[in-house]
């Protein structure tokens, strides 16, 4: 009866169910016939699988989690199954880490498989801690030419298969330029660059003072020189660099990036460049394409369909810009007149952004982090 | 113009706020802890597991060892708030609950795990079909009616604790009475007869007084008396038993008196559990404390997780989150009426009402409206929010 009595109690606490349930997280990488993995497994679950905490003091070191290596990875990968075009791949081991995840500590197992040849159909069969956790769940990210698809193993479902080929060129395309899209978007130092040029075209520079453009046309023929040439030069050396041809170190390019911000919002201060702008939207146009090929490389170039991908990154790049210049244009011509526009916007953004452009420069060129995250 | 400033603005704070992608590591020194386990592997806890499990193993087939490890790892999951022990227990039985007829212990172990992971129906089914075979177990209709009362079916639990009353003892039906009294406009009735039973019964165990003083906590507090609410509050947690729903329950009280700074060390230890981590990071905003962003960022996290396993076992606590912590009322609001389909507590009431009203929806917390009328629920707080929806409506 008190077995009875003490169920009761806990049913009150019934909506207080707490954390988060047992998960890991795989990631996969397709690469012709070359397989890398990661796999990020809960210590807790190790725990209760093969024992990590040796003396028993309730807390498991790096030196604990180190000495049972050897063990984590058999257990592990025993309990992953890699078939390409139904012909296991071996799995090896390549490195152990550690990261956290919102619920705790876990294994960071690292792993490459061979398939010998690039397949065409892969089956992936997990069964991890399915033996005493009914709940645990396998969370895999499938990475193949720079795609990602998300499914989920469950006791029900431990064995999943993808057909590579089922990425189609079209929807290949279309996520390429979303990519490019965003890439400008959340890119502030490419979107600082071309403000800082965009800036002076509602306005003429006329014996040391600005004055406000009298015809529409006049802003817009402006913004769409600096607009075309700084596409047609990052378009260049984007295609260049994405293709092989020609190779910066990041930093250097990073740090140059940075000073072109700088030098394009410095003179909007101290005017040098007047009319032709459009030449230092050229000039630096290349330095920034080289920018944007690095992303493009992160994000995994195709090998099938290298073309494609960079004419999508590239529309992409476009339309992200076209869309800035789209709300940006209407606006500062309505205000090109105003008080406000001259001192706050044109002279105090400018200001701004070469601060923020210097801090940028000095972090990239010295290697170092200046505003702490 | 303004937009443009705005967004140099926000470019600006951006560079601030650009924060550190948490990425694999090596670390330095092999004494560094990475983890800590929820209870000591050397106490007296892990170590009885660890035989419980080990005698299993060596009979593999032994329904009662079976059956005494499940239950194990499910009073563990109750009082931890730990789902992985469901897990393990669901896991435990596996053997048996596969079958076409599994034993009625079997089915009643089921139906709690089941009920653990909200899938009340099945739960009640599972129920259902071992009360067809062992009619006479109390256990049986003490969780019927437990989960009635979630799905705000106060009738069904009535009739389920009737069925309890001539197989169990005068309290176990006074507990199972009295809790729906409290639901249904009979606060001081509950209150005076969970008030005898306490005082009846000076030798219980501590986990039976703390039910009693939190049931007497939220009796007062239905009916307006916030002091007297509050000693029943303390008096439960100088208990010093382990238990989520009190700590919970105390700091809604403390939050709602605009004393967030009092939860703040109540709850701080609590980061494990999502109920109370949503609750420390309610009271560290409302106290203004340095240390709400990263608890923010750390639930948003845990939603994001459990998203990507495809659970919603905490639709209540990532409607408050929306509503009070990301300042977003639709997604409140369309979380919390997803949550009241499942589950109908007080509490799942009150955000259904908040979320519309911050959400400018006033006709989505209908359904919170007709319950609170139907059944006759006290609280004032409640009475307060459904006036205001009432005066918004004309």
């Amino acid at each position: 009866m008190s077995r009875a009595l003490a169920l009761l109690l806990l049913l009150a606490s019934f909506a207080a169910q707490a954390h988060k349930p047992s998960d890991s997280y795989l990631h996969l990488r397709i690469d012709g016939a070359r397989v890398t993995g990661q796999w990020d497994i809960a210590l807790r679950d190790l725990e209760q699988a093969i024992g990590l905490d040796t003396n028993g003091d309730g807390e498991i070191t790096w030196g604990e989690l180190r000495a049972h290596q050897a063990d984590i990875a058999a257990y592990a990968l025993a309990r992953l199954s890699f078939a390409g075009d139904a012909k296991n791949c071996p799995l090896r081991v390549s490195g152990h880490e550690v990261d956290h995840h919102s619920d705790g500590a876990y294994e960071v197992l690292r792993f490459a498989a061979d398939c010998g040849s690039a397949p065409v159909a892969i089956e992936v069969g997990y069964k991890l801690f399915f033996d005493f956790d009914a709940q645990h769940k396998g969370l895999l990210n499938l990475e193949y030419q720079g795609r990602i698809q998300s499914l989920v193993f469950t006791p029900e479902q431990s064995k999943q298969r993808f057909v590579l080929g089922e990425i189609s060129a079209f929807r290949q395309f279309l996520s390429y330029g979303r990519d490019g899209v965003w890439h400008i978007w959340i890119g502030y130092d490419h979107i600082l660059f071309l403000l800082s040029l965009l800036l002076p075209a509602v306005l003429l520079r006329q014996r040391r003072h600005w004055l406000p453009v009298a015809r529409f046309a006049d802003a817009f023929w402006d913004v769409f020189k600096i607009v075309t040439s700084f596409t047609v030069a990052h378009s260049i050396t984007l295609s260049l660099a994405a293709l092989g041809v020609i190779s910066l170190p990041s930093r250097l390019v990073e740090s140059a990036i940075a000073a072109s911000v700088v030098l394009a919002a410095l003179n909007n201060l101290l005017p040098l460049v007047g009319g032709r702008r459009w030449v230092v939207a050229f000039a630096f146009g290349l330095i920034h394409g080289f920018g944007f090929a690095s992303v493009l490389t992160e994000l995994g170039l195709p090998r099938d369909a290298l073309v494609l991908a960079l004419v999508g990154f590239n529309l992409g790049v476009e339309a992200g810009q076209l869309t800035i210049v789209a709300v940006f244009l209407p606006l500062a011509y309505f205000l090109r007149g105003t008080w406000f526009y001259r001192r706050v916007v044109l002279f105090g953004g400018s200001f701004a952004i070469v601060a923020v452009a210097m801090v940028w420069l000095l972090e990239r060129s010295l290697n170092l982090k200046l505003i702490s995250p | 113009m303004r937009r443009l400033l705005i967004l140099v603005f926000v470019l600006i704070c951006a560079l601030g706020t650009r924060a550190a992608q948490a990425a694999p590591y090596t670390p330095r020194s092999d004494d560094e802890v990475l983890e800590r386990l929820p209870f000591k592997a050397s106490a007296a806890e892990g170590r009885e597991l660890r035989q419980m499990r080990r005698a299993l193993a060596e009979q593999p087939q032994n329904l009662e060892r079976a059956l005494a490890l499940a239950r194990r790892y499910f009073d563990l999951a109750s009082a931890e708030g730990d789902p992985r022990y469901v897990g393990y227990a669901e896991a435990t039985i596996r053997p048996w609950s596969n079958a076409a007829e599994p034993p009625v212990e079997i089915l009643v172990m089921r139906a709690l795990l089941r009920q653990y992971r909200h899938e009340f129906d099945a739960a009640l089914g599972d129920l259902a079909r071992a009360a067809e075979r062992d009619p006479g177990n109390a256990e049986i209709w003490s969780w019927r009616s437990a989960i009635l009362l979630v799905q705000a079916d106060y009738t069904g639990a009535g009739a389920a604790c009737a069925k309890l009353a001539p197989l169990a003892s005068a309290l176990l039906t006074t507990a199972c009475t009295t809790i729906i009294d409290g639901r249904t406009g009979k606060s001081a009735q509950a209150y005076a007869e969970l008030s005898k039973a306490l005082a009846r019964r000076p030798d219980a165990d501590p986990d039976l007084k703390l039910w009693i003083e939190t049931r007497l906590a939220e009796a007062a507090l239905n009916l307006g008396r916030d002091e007297l609410a509050e000693r029943h509050f303390k008096t439960g947690l100088a208990l010093g038993v382990t238990d989520g729903y009190i700590l919970g329950a105390y700091a809604d009280f403390l939050l709602d008196h605009g004393r967030p700074a009092e939860a703040v060390p109540m709850l701080k230890d609590w980061e494990r559990s999502d109920i109370l981590l949503l609750r420390l990071a309610l009271a560290e905003q409302a106290a203004g404390l340095a240390s709400a962003p990263a608890h923010i960022a750390m639930l948003n996290e845990r939603f994001d997780a459990s998203a990507m396993r495809g659970d919603k076992l905490h639709q209540q606590e990532e409607a408050r989150f929306h509503l009070y912590l990301q300042g977003d009322a639709p997604g409140a609001l369309r979380l919390a009426e997803e949550n009241y389909r499942l589950q109908r507590e007080p509490r799942d009431a009150r955000i259904l009402m908040e979320s519309a009203l911050a959400a400018k929806q006033l006709l989505a917390a209908q359904p919170a409206l007709d319950w609170l009328r139907a059944s006759g629920y006290e609280d004032p707080l409640y009475a307060k929010l459904a006036q205001r929806l009432k005066d918004g409506a004309k």
